[in-house]
């Protein structure tokens, strides 16, 4: 069971989207993002040498970060900083359209299940359930072996094949909170008034499921990250597509980590990491606003100021409070 | 009894699902997977029993669409999974000795990562101190990184840098190896030594799951009247915690068993970058040699596991639960 978040209520001090601006992990979060979407759009472009550019074929020792090669060269001589700008358009391209196609067959799944109910709910249920049984990545380890070299290289197709694998999840969430909307006194209006079944999902019931979509959304665009740099660095995907994960696969092959070429794998996998967290600070923030579970401090009850027994308090306790001051 | 009826019922069709993808995926691939597979082999040469096995596999053979999937479905109940290319053995030896490895790591692992989760989470639920808070972010930290990144960087730091791990295989192996495999203590402590970093990484990873739900648990359970007439009675605090925590643990389980397969699959990758002796290395070995029979017999192998741990957790609630008790 998941938690079933409450619409929000309307609150006193500013709506939720002031809110969002001002929680610091939200700031921090898509001030790393707004950086690597800048870098995933023109990297390839102010990148000094092309991602197959060799400064030498007779040198075969990687040289570490100097003046003319900002981040060094491995050991055919590649331009490691030219690489590493060239390397985000494609994972995060892929990761974002994983996250598009995911999030629309997760909303096409569970807020049918959820608003439809009966016999529709059960099979959507069944086959939401059997989708997060499935090892996805392992799944796509072997579809992408069995791929033609050429369709490997495709990031829609790939992305498409990772959402395949990364929609169960929300498509849960996105049911259970339907199925708590459902019976909303305003939902029941709009049924007695006359709307038809389509806008009230469209217009009244998915309104109130942005935040869950959003967080949905990140969640699964984090999943896509890993899954492509996973497979780019296992070797799956065409290594012609210059990207974070290629980058690390060869730097495996030659066994950079325990040679100590420290500039060749480690830059690419401070992005990916970066990436990764800055996506997890905006979930992070998107949540402390839609529950008010994850807020950290307790309104009204200062920390040292309360009762010594930090329980919850009950009205009870609090009325009282106030009547004595 | 009926709604555990029900979920075996789920479990089959479940089981069913995956046996039938398994089948189709080399099927639906662009191309033909036979194809595909015969240019990116390795070995120069087919015997034409080899061949026709294959044929068998991926069709392209004489066989109808049906009649292969009979076939498929005749030898898997045999246990057949078909012969491994490269290491010219049944899939279903080759499996049958990797998959202990993989299940005593992902164990281990969870049963860690459960243990110190959930008592971090209780306690970050119960005081709400700024500290405890803060560890929250840190915590997703290591859910937003991928394993293989995550693996590495301890690989690294503990294993190659730090010294204090080995930073690779399942047990020292080898001419200089000391040690027998079985059931001897050296060993076992050999085999310990080996699989703290891969465990580690996986507790990591998932343990941010495990903080979080009991937490936020934990905030909610802490309001209900019970726990206030528990307090209430003059219970000493840590008891009055613990009633809250049973309660609180519940949805934890059920938010776990949604998460085992990105578990499985991730302890998997950390295998293969710790090249321990599971069912990681094999699969990353069988990808680069093209063994496709051994890559689809590892992915019905682990969606079973998956299905067979998602069982497991149903049962751990029903027993934890006397609601879900009576109505199961």
């Amino acid at each position: 069971m998941s938690p079933v978040l409450r619409p929000r209520q309307p609150r006193r001090s500013g709506g939720g989207r002031t809110r969002l601006l001002r929680s610091p992990k939200v700031a921090v979060g898509s001030l790393i993002l707004l950086f690597f979407v800048l870098l995933a759009l023109f990297g390839p472009m102010v990148a000094p040498h092309s991602t197959d550019w060799r400064a030498s074929r007779l040198d075969n020792v990687p040289h570490p970060p100097s003046g003319r090669f900002w981040l060094g060269t491995d050991v055919q001589q590649h331009d490691l900083f030219s690489q590493l700008l060239a390397g985000g358009r494609d994972t995060l391209l892929i990761a974002f359209v994983a996250g598009i196609i995911a999030t629309v067959l997760s909303v096409l799944v569970g807020v049918s299940a959820g608003y439809l109910g009966g016999r529709a709910d059960e099979v959507l249920s069944i086959l939401t359930n059997i989708f997060l049984a499935l090892p996805g990545l392992l799944i796509l380890m072997v579809v992408m072996k069995m791929m033609p070299d050429g369709d490997t290289g495709n990031p829609l197709l790939i992305g498409a094949v990772i959402a395949l694998s990364a929609w169960a999840w929300g498509a849960r969430v996105l049911r259970a909170q339907t199925l708590a909307l459902r019976n909303q006194d305003y939902v029941e209006s709009a049924r007695v008034v006359g709307e038809g079944r389509v806008r009230i999902i469209l217009f009244e019931i998915l309104p109130n499921l942005l935040p869950i979509l959003a967080s949905s959304f990140i969640f699964t665009v984090i999943y896509g990250i890993g899954a492509y740099a996973s497979l780019s660095w296992l070797g799956l995907i065409n290594p012609t597509n210059a990207s974070w994960g290629t980058m690390l696969n060869t730097a495996q092959q030659f066994s950079a980590t325990t040679s100590g070429t420290w500039w060749w794998y480690g830059p690419p996998a401070l992005c990916v990491a970066f990436v990764g967290i800055a996506l997890a600070l905006l979930n992070f923030g998107i949540d402390e606003i839609v529950n008010p579970r994850m807020r950290s401090t307790r309104r009204g009850l200062g920390r040292g100021r309360g009762p010594r027994f930090q329980l919850g308090l009950t009205p009870v306790v609090r009325a009282e409070e106030g009547i004595r001051r | 009894m009926r709604a555990l009826l029900r979920r075996l019922w789920f479990y089959l069709i479940a089981a069913y699902a995956a046996i039938t993808l398994n089948f189709f995926i080399p099927r639906m691939v662009p191309g033909s997977a036979l194809q595909n597979f015969l240019a990116k082999m390795n070995t120069a040469s087919l015997t034409p029993a080899q061949l026709q096995a294959l044929q068998a596999q991926y069709g392209g053979g004489h066989q109808g669409l049906v009649a292969q999937y009979l076939t498929y479905l005749g030898n898997l109940f045999q246990g057949d999974l078909g012969v491994s290319t490269s290491l010219s053995a049944p899939v279903s030896t080759v499996l049958a000795n990797d998959l202990p490895w993989t299940i005593g790591l992902v164990g281990s692992a969870t049963v860690i990562a459960f243990l110190v989760g959930t008592l971090i989470g209780v306690l970050a639920g119960w005081r709400r101190s700024g500290l405890l808070d803060a560890l929250l972010p840190a915590a997703t930290f290591f859910q937003a990184v991928p394993y293989f990144i995550l693996a590495s960087l301890l690989m690294l730091s503990f294993g190659f840098y730090g010294g204090m791990f080995p930073t690779g295989g399942a047990y020292d192996t080898g001419r200089y190896a000391t040690v027998t495999p079985g059931w001897n203590w050296p060993f076992i402590a050999n085999v310990i030594d080996h699989g703290a970093l891969p465990a580690a990484t996986v507790a990591l990873a998932s343990i941010a799951g495990w903080i979080l739900g009991m937490r936020n648990m934990m905030i909610t359970t802490m309001d209900e009247d019970y726990v206030l007439v528990a307090a209430a009675k003059g219970l000493p605090r840590h008891k009055v915690v613990a009633v809250a925590a049973r309660n609180a643990l519940l949805p934890s389980i059920s938010n776990f068993a949604l998460s085992i397969s990105l578990v499985v699959t991730g302890s998997i990758v950390t295998e293969i970058v710790f090249n321990y002796a599971g069912v990681g290395r094999e699969i990353f070995n069988a990808a680069q040699a093209a063994d496709y029979p051994v890559m689809q017999g590892i992915l019905l192998v682990v969606t079973f596991t998956v299905l067979g741990a998602n069982l497991l957790a149903d049962l751990v609630y029903v027993a934890l639960d006397p609601r879900a008790r009576k109505v199961a």
